[in-house]
C-alpha cells in the first residue's frame, strides 16, 4: 500500500483539475445550441411516453373540498397593469367578451355571462408548480371541449391558442406578452376548462380574474391566466419567439407533463 | 455464471471482474449520476423548501433554503431542518457564485448545471439525462440477472451475513482484503451495490414519476406509497443525498483499497489478486 501514495495524489489531483476544468466547460455545454437541441429529445419521448401509457381521458386526482389549501401561491403577473384590464376590472367585466376564432367554422364572441351559461365543471384539484410547489383548489369553470365543438373545429387545426392581458416583459413587438398554446388532444381533455370561479368565488384577480384556463395534467405556467381570447391554429411557428407560449420562448419545454 | 476467467503473466495473476458491458454501463451511469444532481440542484434552486404530504405548506417547510438579511444589512445564508437553524453563508442561500459580492441563491454555482439560474436549461439537462440513465440501468440489469452476475457476485452468503460486525470493524480500521481474499466482494460492498442498484436507483426513478402530473394522473398509489407529491419531492432528495454519500464512500474505499487495482478492474476489466515475489 505505502507504495502507491504518489500515485494516490496524483489521482487526487487529476480529479480535482478535471472538476474545475469540466465546470468552466459545463456553462459552455449547457449554453450550446447543438446541445440544446439533443436534449430537446427527451422532450419529445417524455410527450409521446406519456400520452401512451395515459392516453387521451385518465383523469388528474381530485380531492375533497376538506383539502383546499389556505395559502394557494399566485405566480407571474398578479394584476395586469393595461389600461383596458383595469377597465375590465372596474366594471367588473361586464363589457369583456371572450373571442374564439381562427380556424373555426363559427367564430364565437362570449360576454362572462354567456360563459357562465355554457357545460361546466367543478373540480379540486392540486397546482404543480415548475419550481417545485404543490397547492389545491377547487376550479369551476367551462369545459373547453364542447365549446370548440359549438365553434366547430375545421379540420386542419392543431393547436388552441391562448391570448392573455398580461404581459409580463415589456417589449416593443408584443413578444413579452403571455400567451400559450395546447394540442387539441388536451383542448377536449374532460378536466380542461375556463375556470371562472376558484374555491367557490369569483376567480380573483391575482389568479387570472376573469378566466384562466385549468389542464390539470401539466404544470401550472401551461395554465394561462387573464385569457382574452382564444384561436385555433395550424402552427405556433408565427407566435411570440415561436416556441409555443411566453416561458417556452424563455426556455421552458412546451410539453409540460413532467 | 461462467467461471471468471483468470490469467497469470510475470508472476502477476489478475482475475477478469468487470466484462466490457459493465464497465461501460458503470461510467454512462457515473455520468448520468453527476449531470442528474447538478442539474437536479438548479431545479432545487427554483424553490429551495421541502414538505411532507401532499401539497406544500409553506409557513411551515420540513427544511428550507434561505437568504436573510442581518441586522448589519449583510446578506446571509440559512437552512432550517425541522426547525433548527443553521448559518451556512457562503455555501446554501448566500454564495459569491461566481461574483464579488454575496448573493441570494439557494445552491452555489459550482454546485449546479448549468451554473447560471436557468429553470428551464436544468429541467432539460435532467430529463435527458434521466432517461439515458434508465436505459443504461435496464441495460445492466437485463445482462447482470440475465448472466447470473448478480447471483454470484453480490448475493450475500449466511456465512458472510453472520460476519458482518466483523466486517464493519475491518472497514472502521482500514484494514482491507487484499490478494485472494479479494477475490469476492466483501460483505459491505454487496449489501452497499444491492442498496444502490435494487433500492436508491429505482426509488429516484418512482418518486421522480409521482412529480410529473402527468405520470401521477397515471399512477396515484404509488404516490400514496410515497405520502404524496411533496414527500416524494423530499424524498427524492434525501435518496439523491444518499447517493452523493454512497459516492463519497466509494470513492474513498477506492482509495484506501489501492487506486491503480480498482481503477484498472473498472476500465480494463482485470483485477490483480496476487504478485509473486521476486
Amino acid at each position: 500500500m505505502s507504495g502507491s501514495d504518489p500515485t494516490r495524489r496524483l489521482l487526487l489531483g487529476g480529479a480535482l483539475t478535471g472538476a474545475a476544468t469540466g465546470l468552466a466547460a459545463c456553462d459552455k455545454l449547457a449554453a450550446s445550441p447543438q446541445v440544446n437541441e439533443r436534449l430537446n429529445l427527451a422532450e419529445g419521448m417524455n410527450f409521446h411516453v406519456q400520452r401512451l401509457l395515459l392516453g387521451r381521458n385518465a383523469l388528474a386526482r381530485e380531492y375533497p373540498e376538506s383539502a383546499i389549501a389556505p395559502d394557494f401561491r399566485a405566480n407571474g403577473t398578479t394584476n395586469p397593469d393595461s389600461e383596458d384590464y383595469q377597465a375590465h376590472v372596474a366594471d367588473g367585466f361586464k363589457a369583456w367578451r371572450l373571442e374564439i376564432g381562427g380556424l373555426v367554422e363559427r367564430p364565437l364572441s362570449l360576454s362572462l355571462d354567456e360563459l357562465r351559461q355554457a357545460p361546466a365543471r367543478s373540480q379540486v384539484t392540486r397546482h404543480d408548480c415548475v419550481e417545485g410547489w404543490s397547492s389545491i383548489a377547487k376550479w369551476k369553470g367551462a369545459t373547453l371541449g364542447p365549446l370548440l365543438d359549438r365553434a366547430g373545429v375545421k379540420p386542419q387545426a392543431k393547436y388552441v391558442a391562448f391570448f392573455c392581458a398580461d404581459t409580463l416583459e415589456l417589449t416593443l413587438d408584443g413578444t413579452g406578452d403571455y400567451y400559450e398554446t395546447i394540442d387539441l388532444a388536451d383542448a377536449h381533455h374532460p378536466q380542461t376548462i375556463l375556470a371562472y370561479e376558484m374555491n367557490n368565488q369569483p376567480l380573483p384577480v391575482a389568479h387570472g380574474a376573469p378566466i384562466r384556463l385549468r389542464l390539470e395534467r401539466q404544470l401550472g405556467y401551461k395554465m394561462a391566466k387573464y385569457v382574452m381570447r382564444i384561436e385555433l391554429i395550424d402552427s405556433f411557428a408565427k407566435l411570440g419567439q415561436g416556441k409555443g407560449g411566453y416561458w417556452e420562448d424563455r426556455g421552458y419545454q412546451w410539453y409540460a407533463g413532467i | 455464471m461462467t467461471e471468471v476467467r483468470e490469467r497469470t503473466s510475470k508472476g502477476v495473476t489478475a482475475i477478469y471482474r468487470h466484462p466490457l458491458l459493465v464497465r461501460a454501463t458503470h461510467w454512462v451511469n457515473a455520468l448520468c449520476l453527476l449531470v442528474l444532481l447538478l442539474s437536479g440542484l438548479q431545479i432545487l434552486n427554483a424553490h429551495p423548501a421541502f414538505y411532507w404530504g401532499e401539497v406544500s405548506h409553506f409557513d411551515r417547510p420540513f427544511a428550507a433554503i434561505e437568504a436573510t438579511t442581518a441586522a448589519n444589512g449583510d446578506l446571509k445564508g440559512q437552512l432550517t431542518v425541522a426547525g433548527a437553524r443553521l448559518d451556512t453563508t457562503g455555501v446554501l442561500g448566500a454564495s459569491k457564485s461566481g461574483g464579488d459580492q454575496l448573493q441570494a441563491r439557494a445552491f452555489p454555482s459550482w454546485a449546479t448545471l448549468p451554473g447560471y439560474l436557468d429553470l428551464g436549461a436544468g429541467r432539460r439537462w435532467h430529463f435527458a439525462f434521466a432517461w439515458v440513465l434508465v436505459i443504461n440501468g435496464l441495460i445492466y440489469l437485463g445482462f447482470a440477472l440475465g448472466t447470473g452476475r448478480t447471483r454470484a457476485m453480490l448475493k450475500p452468503t449466511r456465512e458472510e451475513l453472520r460476519g458482518l460486525g466483523r466486517s464493519v470493524l475491518d472497514h472502521l480500521r482500514l484494514r482491507f482484503a487484499h490478494g485472494e481474499e479479494a477475490r469476492d466482494y466483501n460483505i459491505l460492498q454487496k449489501l452497499a451495490y444491492l442498496a444502490v442498484i435494487f433500492g436508491l436507483l429505482p426509488l429516484m426513478l418512482l418518486t421522480g414519476l409521482v412529480m410529473s402530473p402527468a405520470m401521477y394522473a397515471r399512477l396515484p398509489v404509488l404516490a400514496d406509497l410515497f405520502g404524496g407529491r411533496q414527500s416524494a419531492r423530499t424524498i427524492h432528495f434525501l435518496v439523491a443525498s444518499g447517493l452523493v454519500s454512497f459516492f463519497v464512500v466509494h470513492v474513498a474505499m477506492v482509495i484506501a483499497a489501492g487506486p491503480v487495482n480498482e481503477m484498472r478492474s473498472i476500465l480494463t476489466g482485470w483485477f490483480v489478486i496476487r504478485r509473486e515475489k521476486p
